[in-house]
């Protein structure tokens, strides 16, 4: 390839073609000097979740992009039980700390609304009560915000089927969702670790209250005697040994959040 | 003029990409070259890791990432329509000769072949790097949503052998800039201030000398 295009050759003295450079040159200081400034802009005015408040909203714009994906049709891919490990990776005992009495734990319910067949907005649930509740099992590729995955067996009830039984957060059981909250709020016993949750995953088909691993009782470690399992989420929405569940409009305070995580963490 | 912007547009944005994925990265730090059981490389030694001020920033380095994300996207596909329109991919994609005459060129930059390759305004070995280089962005992409998104995109992520698969390929990709840069670095130095002026200010000089030298072998 030969230099076709002659006519751009011009005759330049030295002087205009050092006057080009400096003039390109400052062209790229200010460029430089501008991405400083806008990366400065990124990271000022930290919000009170250990975040910047401009990286936090773009976070937020994100959720409304991705939201154009998201449906409650799309499945994490389900593996056959074999491929389970047997023994999963154990990350994070926050919440877990104090000791627990497996015999007397129950499970407390904030409604929004009044507990189907209850003439209240609360109730206890006994690990005997909610076994009761349709089962499903679930063997899925287990996803850390860290970077791990690992293919691991569950065992319990789809939170949507724990919420239709009791009319819980405005799911009727015909499936009118007229009146559903915007989110489900979950704590351990002790409150040390806290999960907020977007009504739409909380009503994922693979949204699962566990009290099963690998067909066995959840151990202490993995958040006996029940736990959230959530696919279409980081592990860090999957909250170990709860000890209560509310139904609210407002965003419910999010351990990680606070710590400078995204909020959805939705994958 | 265009493709000036795309470039020095591109260059702070893929740095700040490559640190915030650092920053992900080290949250599980697990890829290592292997020989006969032992570590040879492992990605990465604590002492990098220091250098670039890495550790405890997971939270950070995502959000740094999902937000860079976007320009570094915006900008390639300028980048990529811009060539197309303005019929500057000719110059730029790899034809016939350039294999050949990039196995000349690199044989000539090391120093083994004493035979110097005729001097065209991309040769063939920069056809196939610059090229590649727009492939492997968009490789970098495509493995980035399928590690972003799994559930939501998981046709994508399945179809790039799975979550893990995936993660590997994003991170080799992220490795390959490193080293695409270091030898675009030593090439630029090797062609000159003249060359790196041109990438600056968009003029080229040639003196009436080379003109003259030019002319007389294209008779």
């Amino acid at each position: 390839m030969k230099p076709s295009n002659k006519k751009d050759f011009k005759n330049i003295s030295e002087q205009e073609m050092r006057r080009a450079t400096i003039k390109s040159l400052v062209g790229f200081s200010l460029g430089a000097f501008g991405l400083l400034a806008g990366i400065k802009w990124l990271v000022t005015g930290s919000d009170a979740a250990g975040l910047s408040r401009p990286l936090r909203k773009i976070l937020e714009a994100n959720r409304k992009v991705a939201g154009i994906l998201y449906s409650n049709k799309n499945l994490a891919p389900v593996f056959s039980k074999e491929q389970a490990v047997s023994v999963p990776r154990l990350n994070g005992t926050i919440g877990l700390e104090s000791s627990i009495d497996l015999g007397g734990w129950v499970l407390s319910i904030q409604n929004n609304g009044n507990i189907r067949g209850l003439n209240k907005t609360s109730m206890e649930l006994t690990i005997d009560e909610i076994k009761k509740l349709p089962k499903t099992e679930l063997t899925f590729e287990f996803k850390c915000i860290e970077g791990w995955s690992e293919i691991s067996n569950w065992g319990g009830t789809k939170f949507s089927d724990f919420m239709r039984v009791y009319g819980l957060g405005g799911l009727e059981a015909d499936n009118e969702n007229k009146n559903l909250t915007e989110y489900v709020s979950l704590e351990t016993p002790d409150e040390a670790y806290y999960v907020g949750l977007d009504m739409e995953s909380a009503l994922h088909p693979q949204t699962l209250l566990c009290y099963e691993m690998n067909g066995l009782p959840l151990s202490s470690e993995h958040g006996a005697p029940l736990r959230l399992i959530v696919p279409s989420k980081y592990g860090i929405k999957s909250i170990k040994r709860i000890g209560k569940i509310a139904f609210v409009d407002q965003r419910p305070s999010d351990y990680w959040a606070e710590r400078g995580y995204d909020f959805y963490a939705g994958l | 003029m265009a493709i000036r912007w795309f470039h020095w547009i591109n260059f702070p944005i893929l740095a700040l990409m490559l640190w915030s994925g650092l920053w992900i990265y080290w949250a599980n730090d697990e890829y290592s070259i292997k020989a006969g059981g032992k570590v040879i490389v492992k990605f990465f030694p604590e002492w990098f890791y220091e250098a670039f001020n890495v550790p405890f920033n997971l939270a950070v380095g995502m959000a740094w990432h999902f937000v860079f994300m976007w320009i570094f996207m915006l900008n390639g596909f300028c980048y990529v329509c811009y060539t197309l329109f303005s019929g500057e991919w000719k110059y730029l994609v790899p034809g016939k000769g350039s294999f050949k005459n990039a196995i000349k060129i690199t044989l000539h930059d090391l120093g083994l072949s004493k035979e110097s390759p005729s001097v065209t305004k991309f040769n063939g070995a920069q056809q196939i790097a610059y090229t590649s280089i727009i492939i492997f962005g968009a490789g970098s992409v495509i493995t980035g949503f399928a590690i972003y998104k799994p559930i939501q995109l998981s046709w994508l992520t399945s179809f790039l052998g799975g979550y893990q698969t995936a993660r590997l390929i994003h991170f080799f990709l992220a490795l390959s800039y490193v080293f695409f840069f270091v030898i675009h670095v030593i090439q630029v130095i090797r062609a000159g201030w003249n060359n790196f002026r041109a990438m600056i200010s968009g003029i080229e000089v040639i003196s009436m000398n080379e003109l003259t030298k030019e002319n007389e072998a294209q008779q």
